[in-house]
């Protein structure tokens, strides 16, 4: 594995397993009585979260302390209203404070980036969510959870289809789970109004569809994105009627799924939105298992990516692009 | 002792110990185990993956002919308790499987296929201490090969293999890798 | 009383070597073998290409208000090194020069640098709020004698402003020059829209946002005859739109910069922040069609678009990073190499292009002239033997944000005359600040 964790597309297949069977053992073991592990002693994580998320900054923070890492939070509301202190002078900060690796959430898609290619800190850096580019770590325990259920428990998902239905265009966990899945060998179909797709989808290694009940009979996991009531006002959908009506799913679509198949949501939810209240809360649904995976994916990428030696960077990510003659 | 005679030349690969002699070595070992435990009523065989997970099946089987009773055995990764983990990427992990009777008060016979510094058996008593607490902790190895770095010392041992440093202790188990030897190679030097 | 010149070996728009002789500000002889003063000062030039002064139609020299970005001075001193003799600078300031007051107050600047021609654009409504037109008038009568009006930076979006400044300018042979951009298709946009900005997570700037105003606007300039000038132009649709409109015998103008014909979206995969230009840089499609659009003249001038920005400003993360690129020192560069080594324009071509036409669009009197006896000196001498590795800290602008940095650009910007006077010798900036009044 690489120094960082940016983006899903870092991963190879070979990478994507490792993580999942390291998650799986380290799952069994946290299940007895070890709580605590002494692998990542002397180590500091900084938890640098620049958006609202107590779940996802929790998820870090309990895989980095069961790792007996040290661990840092700061949180910041950056924004273009209240600008405080830059991004460059925090990660001077905490290369300073000796920070081995940063996991960042930031409301700019491309910050972690900017954060692992600028120089500023020599640590790795683990993106939790970016923006409306990605959130790898999302797309990790979300693949570990379609495992445990539809394959069980080892090896890639091959074969198994996926549908996820929702705000694609403003989704980072979309944009991982597309990438991820597919490196898993599963079938993604997306599922959104055409105001919701973006543009050059027909390029995304997936299909789509603007028929929600057209899919469910074949998915073997649905996977329903929170969608914004704010998203009306800027016209990408006329109602919250129209939309729970056309693309959110309610008892009757959970009834047409296969018998085996599962339902998802990387929270925080829109009950009666996106998902009505007896869906999310039925025997069919994995959302709470979702974050309880959460923790040992974590536990397993910082694992990757701190306990060894220090890896070498992948390389082109940075060549100039050129136009060649006519 | 070492029963080949043949002088060595250097880089070339000998055989110590062949399947015959293994399977009389795990024979030997699962009486002392037997006698030393007085009947090995609440023993538990912890192999250390991935051969010693093989070895201590094996001494397990032998066991179970012996006094006619299942005992309980499992793997005991040791991979996130390593002491040289930054030397090398991180290493994927292995297989921890504790029996359900756990290791509480019981006694512990941790197995593995080479002895050597020492450090991987201080890495297991780590991992089990935040398992549980065993009343008494025995280790049986396959080779015992010498340069311990620790005080760490067999209570069970297939056989005493001196080796130099700069030799490789080669262990095949039919299970694994098809057949069962125990090879050693690289160049004998003045041991220390 | 001012030097004279000869230099010696040049080659006028490529063409065969001459000798120049600069007297008085003028060119005095030029040919093969000519009659040199005693007293005049030799300038080995041999192969160098001699153009005329270039002109730059869009320029941001940031002072008044963004001093810490680039100063009148600065900025003069980066259009020298880059073989300009004159700049439009944009009213985008602050203050926002929609005044006589503040356009008259830049134009004083650039007379005390002494280095360049700084032509003052006008803004073209009041604070650039898109709302009021400003005093056009009174700028165009001010001593900046301001011809071109644009709210560069914004758009004239309303359509009913854009007809009434249209109409307003043709008073005294103005232009208003649009910064095209439908700004509700582009709210928080940060980069081109495509499949790119699809996978990276950026909002889109999609390519009609530019295309719609032009077709807009073209339309209008027609209806109420007033000639329109089209800032970066940076859209294959948007050339085909004035490639159109020109053929209708609509007077239509339009600009492209350096980057758009040279650099695309790509870069932007890094999410380096030097890269975040406004327009943004497309498709290697969108550069083709501008370079083929530069060479056959539907694209009549390149235009730097300088844009200086301070290190804070480009060192974070991309949606908190301004918009633009420095270009007045490395225009000539990447033309050579995006237009010269690609075989798609000569350097008679780069004359037109970057000198006689913008002069022509932006009504500067002595800039854009032939090479000839009698017109002002105003010479640009280019080392096609020498490439310019860029390094931002040795640039002259106040500014750094150059997209490339590192990078070989195939020839030199060697030596400027500004009026008979050297500006830039050899490489080196000329250290003289003139008084208006004591200049010849």
């Amino acid at each position: 594995m690489n120094r960082h964790l940016l983006s899903a597309a870092d991963l190879d297949r070979d990478d994507a397993l490792l993580v999942l069977d390291t998650a799986a053992e380290l799952a069994a073991l946290t299940d007895r009585a070890v709580k605590k592990l002494p692998t990542l002693r002397g180590r500091t994580v900084v938890n640098l979260f620049y958006e609202d998320s107590t779940r996802t900054r929790i998820s870090f923070e309990a895989a980095a302390k069961r790792l007996s890492a040290d661990v840092i939070n700061f949180s910041a509301k950056g924004s273009s209203v209240s600008k405080g202190e830059s991004l460059k002078d925090t990660a001077l900060t905490l290369e300073a404070m000796g920070a081995d690796a940063v996991v960042i959430r930031h409301p700019a898609s491309g910050a972690p980036d900017r954060l692992a290619h600028s120089g500023w800190i020599g640590g790795s850096v683990v993106n939790a969510g970016d923006g409306t580019h990605e959130h790898p770590t999302q797309a990790l325990l979300d693949a570990f959870t379609m495992r445990q259920h539809l394959a069980g428990g080892k090896g890639d998902l091959a074969g198994r289809k996926v549908t996820i239905v929702g705000d694609v265009l403003h989704s980072r966990v979309a944009r991982s789970n597309v990438l991820l899945l597919s490196t898993l060998g599963a079938e993604v179909t997306l599922v959104a109004p055409p105001t919701l797709l973006p543009v050059g989808i027909e390029t995304w290694p997936c299909e789509f569809s603007f028929d929600l009940d057209s899919q469910l009979s074949r998915a073997d996991a649905v996977m329903m994105l929170r969608v914004q009531r704010e998203r009306m006002n800027a016209a990408f959908f006329p109602s919250s009627r129209e939309y729970s009506r056309r693309y959110g799913l309610d008892v009757r679509r959970m009834n047409a799924l296969p018998e085996h198949a599962i339902v998802m949501h990387p929270g925080p939810m829109n009950r009666g939105m996106e998902i009505a209240a007896d869906v999310a809360d039925s025997d069919r649904s994995v959302i709470v298992e979702q974050v309880t995976n959460g923790v040992n994916v974590r536990m397993a990428v910082l694992y990757l990516l701190l306990a060894g030696a220090q890896l070498g960077e992948p390389e082109g990510s940075d060549r100039m692009a050129e136009v060649t003659a006519p | 002792m070492v029963g080949v005679s043949a002088a060595r030349t250097p880089d070339e690969t000998r055989t110590v110990l062949d399947s015959d002699d293994i399977a009389r070595a795990l024979t030997r070992v699962a009486h002392e185990i037997v006698e030393r435990t007085k009947g090995a009523d609440d023993i538990v065989l912890l192999g250390i993956p991935t051969r010693g997970v093989y070895l201590a099946n094996r001494i397990a089987e032998r066991i179970h002919q012996i006094e006619g009773r299942e005992i309980p055995v499992g793997s005991l990764d040791i991979t996130l308790y390593r002491d040289d983990l930054r030397r090398a990427p991180a290493r994927a992990l292995l297989p921890t499987s504790i029996p359900a009777s756990g290791i509480d008060d019981k006694v512990v016979v941790l197995v593995d296929d080479v002895l050597y510094s020492g450090r991987t058996i201080r890495a297991a008593l780590d991992a089990m201490s935040d398992i549980g607490r065993p009343r008494m902790v025995q280790l049986a190895v396959l080779v015992d090969r010498g340069h311990r770095e620790l005080p760490i010392r067999p209570d069970y041992v297939g056989k005493n293999i001196p080796t130099a440093k700069t030799e490789k202790v080669l262990v095949h188990l039919e299970e694994f890798d098809g057949d069962d030897a125990v090879r050693l190679s690289g160049q004998s030097q003045e041991e220390s | 009383m001012t030097t004279s010149y000869v230099i010696r070996g040049s080659r006028p728009l490529g063409g065969p070597n001459v000798d120049i002789v600069v007297s008085d500000g003028l060119i005095a002889a030029i040919g093969p073998s000519v009659d040199v003063p005693t007293d005049a000062r030799e300038v080995s030039a041999h192969d160098l290409v001699a153009l005329p002064g270039l002109v730059d139609l869009h320029t941001h020299l940031r002072e008044p208000g963004r001093e810490d970005a680039e100063t009148v001075l600065s900025g003069s001193q980066a259009a020298a090194a880059g073989g300009y003799t004159a700049v439009c600078a944009m009213a985008n300031t602050n203050p926002v020069a929609d005044t006589a007051g503040t356009v008259e107050q830049v134009w004083r600047l650039g007379q005390q640098a002494g280095l360049v021609d700084v032509q003052p654009v006008g803004a073209v409504t009041m604070g650039l709020a898109g709302t009021q037109l400003a005093e056009l008038g009174a700028m165009a009568d001010s001593a900046a004698r301001v011809r071109m009006f644009s709210d560069d930076g914004k758009c004239v979006h309303d359509a009913v402003l854009m007809r009434r400044a249209l109409e307003y300018v043709k008073a005294f042979d103005g232009v208003i020059a649009q910064h095209a951009q439908e700004p509700r298709l582009t709210e928080d946009a940060q980069m081109n829209e495509s499949a790119l900005s699809g996978i990276l997570g950026l909002r889109g700037w999609p390519a009609v946002a530019e295309e719609a105003i032009i077709a807009r606007d073209v339309l209008l300039a027609d209806h109420v005859g007033s000639r329109l000038h089209v800032c970066h132009v940076s859209t294959a649709g948007s050339v085909e739109i004035i490639r159109w409109a020109k053929s209708r015998g609509i007077d239509v103008t339009a600009e492209v910069t350096p980057h758009h014909l040279l650099l695309t979206e790509e870069l932007v995969r890094s999410y380096d922040p030097i890269y975040k230009v406004n327009p943004p840089l497309r498709s290697e499609r969108d550069v083709h069609a501008l370079r083929e659009a530069l060479a056959d003249g539907t694209i009549d001038v390149v235009a730097t678009d300088h844009a200086p920005h301070p290190a804070e400003d480009k060192d974070c993360e991309w949606a908190e990073a301004a918009m633009g690129m420095v270009g007045l020192e490395t225009a000539v560069g990447v033309v050579a190499e995006a237009m010269i080594s690609t075989g798609l324009m000569d350097w008679a071509g780069v004359a037109e292009r970057m000198s006689m036409q913008p002069a022509v669009i932006g009504r500067l009197a002595g800039q854009g002239r032939a090479l000839a006896v009698g017109e002002p000196a105003n010479i640009t001498l280019i080392n096609t033997s020498v490439p310019y590795l860029v390094e931002p800290r040795a640039l002259r602008s106040a500014s750094r944000n150059t997209p490339y940095a590192g990078r070989s650009l195939p020839v030199s910007v060697w030596t400027t005359f500004y009026k008979g006077e050297l500006t830039l010798d050899e490489g080196v900036l000329v250290n003289q600040a003139r008084n208006a009044a004591s200049a010849g």
